[in-house]
């Protein structure tokens, strides 16, 4: 992008800027399944070749009444296999093919080199194998524990849960077993704003709580009073996150703490929005006892697509002993030499596991590599430039912003525009939309998060998309996407009719 | 602290002047200015952690890993170290696979959920079954899902759910903290020579049941011969009967859908992932009858506005950011990416070498059971059953001691009792394990 398109007085016209996503069409279909390009079946054991449509057949070590007759799956060259699989590369946009301002979802860029880093052949270790043997493995797992617990301000973190919402879980299992230990088991209710991560209510009700739901007053925040009245001897736990899915930071977070603690529950911090306080702020300084970091977005590993993530969870120091087994530790008896030695250990009252072995250990390399990387200062700067951008492109905007201050997020409402309508533009203009449509409090909503990664330019570019979009006419709207691989999809027959496999399409024709 | 390209985040890519626009156009001297934190809560220390080049970072990990032993692990129970082709991992980490979101946005986004497609229809085929969603987090949390799903289909009021006794410490304690917001409770039942006990399981299956789960093959290796009896006492007290299985093993075994399965779980990372200390893909595969129950995404297919075939998710009703707490699961960030390496690495296999790679399992458990049997004072296998991938086999002396020995020696192998090792020979090659046949006969008395 040249140098005169960025300045102020030539702000750039969205209408001059072209995208265009690759499309393949072949026989009247975007790219062919697989299976349309080959089905071999093939006839296992003492099955006889050509039955059942067999065109080959493989002799099986097993009786038969312990296998199958036949397996039908596509046989294709690598040649073939690679150009399926790039073309399938290019009928997707990710961080790297332009802004994805997605809310919420922190979609910052992701270091090459931690890849790299991930793809060591010393990282790829067998679960059983002995402590002793993987002595580089636990080191780096402690190492990243020790971090996690800095910059939350928790005492202990287990890395076990593999995302988010597994964190949020194994908050609820320990705060459940920890009120079970002290005698409070009769704590059957968690609090929870209604502007929430949807996460947060079906991890509740999966632990067997009740829900109790939480109005935000005027101006966007927790309501004390409703606070006070849903809180009872019966809280188990209030779920929080802060800044808010409005980007708001909940000023009163020391007394809404004080209250819930009052009452014998527990503070539970939802980490999305993690990224807004990195060296600003902690959970653990503001009163909450127990939170999950949700590594893909605060610290940079690939979302690939919707997972794997990483959601470890941090602890005040009462709770760790119900956190999931095992964790990681120094060993006492560090043996010969002067190499500190690291072992795992069952936390005296723990929960047991949540995860067949330690979670998703490739992403939290990558989590590792990074805050390694960027250390205080950079952590520090990531949080100060996600704020400037946010507020920086809000302030661009057309469409209005009706709560503020607001952090690394906010929420934009459509108007008399469908925001789903506003999305499916915006992709004709080369960006990735806002999510949409939540929370609810902002009628159409287009809730807007840029990341720390993003250039003026580049926001300036954004910006002029939002803008184009909020003044084109309904019919433009409900006519997008135009450029993009598919155009609009048919939602409602995908669910009428489900068609959720190649087989089930051959069936239908 | 308001950072620059020398101090700040490496990717953030502001320049002084563009910044300085920024600020003056929010109206703030300072980023920080832009922070509606109370000083109580204000953050004003260091976390103490050194900022540090991409080249220090990269040595700082490679030195911690460098700690790792590199041993030959003849280790499975579920992981397997197949050799991924070479494909996999240059076409899964082309950036658009990597670095994109869920698909909110299908029109954009046809080529992964084109591949979690593939995916799905990979499991249907394998199972038999008529559905299969995009992901659970592995095996254990699948088990989890499989319970809290019998849960809710089954009619009438239940709470007991069986697994064989020897399912792993990590699976029967994710399926017990899964239950525990539920009046669920785990129970066993018995195995004998490696397998269900057919007869005590059956005892066991009551109208109290909702769920009866066994493996097949077995934690220990073995091929379960029972599947369809299994089956029909589940069937016969209106309990699901859950299947744990994984991709290779069902190229060959017995179809899951002929043996009665309502539900198939497993670890589908055996293809496409190395052994990542754990890390895995829970399979998830059933009935269609539960089609409005099913925990996680699904991909389906429609139309576009040109009236081509799209793709997008479906049935999000069921999900968590639209449903809340009465979504079938909480899950939302799963493991789409090792699925699509998955799909990639059974792609390259293709049918007929699926069911190639299965039976080599079985061949090469055969050929080193008989080697190591050959050695004095070894039985192998101590099951009389057909093996896939892995057995047990016992010594008369301790199998910790002979464990350590052959760790000195470079092979890390899988103590299961006081005189009894399993073995697995499925992630070696054949110079390994003649290697480690050697190494076997010089430590074993």
């Amino acid at each position: 992008m040249s140098d005169e398109r960025t300045t102020e007085e030539t702000p750039i016209d969205a209408s001059q800027v072209r995208y265009d996503q690759a499309r393949y069409v072949e026989n009247g279909q975007y790219e062919p399944l697989l299976s349309e390009k080959d089905l071999t079946r093939v006839a296992i054991g003492d099955a006889d070749a050509g039955e059942d449509g067999a065109a080959k057949r493989v002799d099986s070590p097993l009786p038969d009444d312990l296998t199958r007759d036949s397996l039908e799956l596509p046989e294709l060259s690598e040649p073939e296999l690679a150009r399926h699989y790039t073309r399938l590369s290019q009928m997707i946009y990710g961080i790297d093919s332009g802004p994805y301002p997605l809310g919420s979802c922190t979609m910052k860029y992701n270091p090459k080199f931690t890849e790299d880093v991930a793809a060591l052949p010393s990282a790829a270790v067998h679960p059983d194998r002995s402590g002793q043997s993987i002595q580089g493995t636990l080191e780096l797992l402690y190492r990243l524990q020790d971090y996690l617990g800095r910059i939350g301000g928790m005492d202990a973190v287990t890395l076990q849960p593999p995302a988010g919402a597994a964190g949020e879980f194994v908050g609820i299992r320990v705060a459940a077993a920890y009120h079970e230990h002290n005698g409070e088991g009769h704590r059957d209710e968690v609090i929870i704003p209604e502007s929430a991560h949807g996460t947060n209510f079906a991890t509740a009700a999966l632990g067997g709580y009740d829900v109790v739901s939480l109005p935000s007053d005027d101006d966007g925040r927790v309501d004390l009073e409703a606070l006070e009245a849903a809180l009872s001897e019966n809280t188990a736990a209030l779920m929080l996150t802060n800044p808010n899915t409005l980007g708001l930071f909940e000023r009163d977070i020391e007394e809404i703490a004080e209250m819930v603690h009052d009452v014998g529950g527990l503070l539970y911090y939802d980490g999305a929005n993690l990224n807004a306080l990195l060296g600003r702020a902690r959970p653990g300084d503001m009163g909450f006892d127990v939170m999950h970091y949700n590594v893909h977005k605060t610290f940079a590993t690939p979302h690939g697509g919707g997972g794997p993530g990483a959601g470890p969870v941090g602890v005040v120091e009462d709770l760790d002993p119900f956190l999931p087994a095992p964790r990681v530790r120094e060993a006492e008896d560090t043996g010969e030499g002067d190499e500190v030695t690291y072992e795992l250990f069952d936390p005296d009252h723990t929960i047991g596991h949540v995860h067949g072995y330690q979670g998703n250990w490739l992403v939290l390399i990558k989590a590792f590599a990074y805050i390694a990387r960027l250390g205080d200062a950079g952590l520090a700067d990531a949080s100060a430039k996600a704020v400037l951008n946010a507020n920086y492109l809000a302030s661009q905007l057309e469409y209005d912003v009706p709560y503020e201050p607001f952090h690394h997020e906010f929420v934009a409402s459509a108007g008399d525009q469908d925001a789903a309508d506003v999305a499916k533009r915006m992709l004709d203009y080369g960006v990735h939309p806002p999510t949409t449509k939540w929370p609810e409090i902002v009628p159409e909503a287009l809730m807007t998060e840029p990341t720390e990664i993003e250039s003026k330019e580049t926001l300036d570019r954004l910006a002029a998309a939002f803008n184009a979009v909020a003044e084109e006419g309904d019919g433009t709207l409900e006519d997008a996407p135009e450029r993009t691989t598919a155009r609009r999809i048919d939602q409602t027959s995908a669910a009428r009719n489900p068609r959720l496999s190649w087989q089930a399409l051959a069936d239908d024709e | 602290m308001h950072g620059s390209h020398e101090t700040g985040s490496p990717y953030a890519p502001h320049t002084d002047d563009g910044r300085d626009a920024m600020l003056e156009a929010v109206g703030v001297e300072t980023a920080a200015d832009l922070f509606d934190i109370p000083a109580a809560v204000a953050f004003d220390d260091e976390f103490g952690i050194d900022a540090r080049t991409e080249r220090e970072t990269r040595r700082l990990v490679r030195s911690i890993l460098e700690r790792n032993d590199d041993l030959t692990e003849l280790l499975g129970r579920g992981h397997y170290g197949y050799y991924i082709p070479s494909l996999v991992d240059h076409l899964a980490d082309r950036s658009e696979f990597l670095t994109s979101y869920t698909q909110y946005q299908p029109e954009v986004s046809q080529g992964f959920l084109q591949a979690l497609f593939e995916y799905q229809s990979l499991l249907v085929e394998l199972t038999g079954l008529d559905i299969a969603n995009c992901s659970m987090y592995d095996a254990a949390t699948a088990l989890g899902e499989a319970a809290t799903l019998a849960d809710r289909v089954r009619d009438t009021s239940g709470h007991r759910v069986l697994v064989p006794d020897l399912l792993r410490e990590g699976r029967r304690s994710t399926l017990e903290n899964y239950v525990a917001g539920t009046d669920l409770a785990v129970d066993t039942y018995p195995t004998v020579d490696g397998n269900a006990d057919l007869e005590a399981l059956e005892e066991r299956v009551d109208e109290d049941t909702v769920m009866v789960y066994a493996e097949n093959p077995t934690v220990r290796g073995t091929i379960e011969e029972n599947l369809s009896a299994i089956g029909e006492s589940a069937t016969d007290a209106e309990a699901l009967f859950v299947l744990g299985s994984d991709p290779v093993a069902l190229s060959v075994l017995q179809r899951p859908a002929d043996v009665g399965a309502d539900v198939v779980i497993g670890d589908a990372s055996v293809l496409g992932l190395p052994t990542s200390y754990g890390m895995g893909l829970g399979l998830f595969a059933c009935r269609e009858d539960y089609l409005r129950q099913v925990p996680g995404r699904l991909v389906g297919a429609s139309e576009d506005a040109t009236d081509r075939r799209a793709f997008t998710l479906t049935l999000q009703t069921r999900e968590q950011h639209i449903r809340r707490e009465r979504a079938t699961s909480n899950i939302c960030t799963n493991q789409a990416w090792v699925a699509l390496r998955t799909a990639m690495h059974a792609a390259t296999l293709g049918s007929t070498g699926m069911v190639e790679l299965a039976n080599r399992g079985v061949r090469r458990a055969d050929e080193l059971a008989q080697r190591l049997e050959a050695v004095d004072g070894v039985t192998a296998p101590v099951h009389d059953r057909h093996h896939l991938r892995e057995f047990v086999a016992r010594l008369n002396q301790p199998a910790q001691e002979v464990a350590d020995a052959l760790e000195e020696r470079g092979f890390a192998v899988h103590v299961v009792g006081e005189h009894e090792l399993q073995l697995c020979a499925a992630g070696v090659t054949d110079e390994q394990l003649d290697e480690f046949a050697t190494a076997f006969s010089e430590v074993v008395r």
